[in-house]
């Protein structure tokens, strides 16, 4: 391990040599191409537009499956944003930064799936007691 | 910078007593000055606070999902939402992720007067992204939807507020790093504050994503 880092510092001293620069290459792995950048883009644009069109169309016929399927758009959008955009990866800082991005999702889902079940079943339970004194 | 350029160079025995390698192996000293550490802890830094920040939005997308549907007898998302404004914003919110994308691509190479360019181009796409939402909530406010008419708005404005928010204090970063950039040039300092942003202004795209989809369209289907 320590023999495997000491190696990329020389090699980064070997770079900086060449650029006479001592700072450019630090994040040097963590920037998309030109390609990456419209490869997202592109992505992104269809992945918007088809949510756009089938709710403003009304093309699938049916809310409750439009609803699930522009989610799985959404889900797909957010994942090519951190893939071409923020430029995710796991090698990325030691693999930190995927660590904390899984740790966040799971308080996130939690926090979600949570709220929605208990006020969900909270309502419910509220339900006939308030109709009766209506 | 020239002074800057060769830290490997300006070695001198004794001058770093802890290290016994001698100069046949000059790189040996670039990582002893401690200079690769703060550009890689400042990135990994601001990540953490992007999740931070990401867990805000989480409790706002919670409270919004509770409460979005009590109307108080009043308008719903149905009545209120305008679609193809939303989706004008959300192009808008997209072309500027693209242009800072090409903004850091022309700070590797280091031209100086393409990133302006570019940073100037994203401002103006996030201005119009702004100057958009707050029309909406103005047009919102002036047929009486506003916050205190039902806990659906309340929520609604809280939640697409913040990011709102964001994205304006987004843009006077924008500004500032601007006048820095035209300053000082592309030094090191600047470009991490560039990649900062960066990922700051990308990941207020994902948060929309989130805002468009589950706000929005899915307001409009129910």
């Amino acid at each position: 391990m320590s023999a495997a880092s000491k190696a990329g510092h020389v090699d980064h001293g070997h770079v900086d040599h060449g650029h006479g620069h001592g700072h450019g290459h630090a994040d040097a792995g963590s920037h998309g191409s030109f390609r990456d950048y419209m490869t997202g883009f592109v992505l992104s644009v269809i992945l918007t537009a088809i949510p756009f069109i089938l709710v403003m169309g009304n093309i699938l016929g049916n809310d409750r499956i439009t609803g699930i399927v522009i989610m799985g758009f959404a889900v797909a959008q957010i994942v090519v944003h951190m893939i071409y955009f923020l430029h995710m990866n796991t090698k990325s800082e030691g693999g930190w930064t995927i660590l904390a991005l899984i740790f966040t999702l799971t308080l996130v889902i939690i926090t979600l799936a949570g709220s929605l079940w208990v006020m969900y079943h909270l309502n419910t339970n509220m339900m006939p007691q308030h109709m009766h004194m209506g | 910078m020239a002074t800057h350029a060769t830290p490997a160079m300006n070695f001198e025995p004794g001058r770093n007593p802890g290290v016994t390698i001698p100069q046949v192996d000059p790189t040996t000293f670039y990582d002893a000055k401690g200079e690769h550490h703060p550009e890689g802890s400042t990135m990994l830094g601001f990540w953490l606070y992007l999740m931070s920040d990401c867990l805000i939005f989480a409790a706002l997308f919670a409270t919004y999902a509770v409460v979005g549907r009590n109307y108080a007898a009043g308008p719903s998302p149905k009545d209120l939402f305008d679609l193809p404004l939303v989706a004008l914003n959300t192009s808008m919110l997209l072309f500027s992720s693209i242009t800072y994308g090409f903004a850091m691509l022309e700070m590797e190479k280091g031209d100086l007067s393409r990133v302006q360019i570019w940073l100037a181009v994203t401002g103006l796409f996030g201005l119009a992204f702004v100057g958009l939402e707050l029309y909406e909530f103005h047009h919102l406010i002036h047929e009486g939807a506003t916050p205190q008419r039902s806990a659906f708005l309340s929520a609604f404005f809280t939640l697409v507020g913040t990011h709102g928010l964001h994205v304006s204090l987004g843009i006077v970063w924008l500004v500032t790093l601007m006048a820095q950039v035209h300053k000082r040039g592309l030094v090191p300092e600047n470009k991490r504050r560039l990649l900062c942003l960066s990922m700051f202004w990308h990941f207020l795209d994902v948060i929309w994503i989130g805002v468009f989809t589950f706000v929005y369209l899915m307001g409009v289907l129910q």
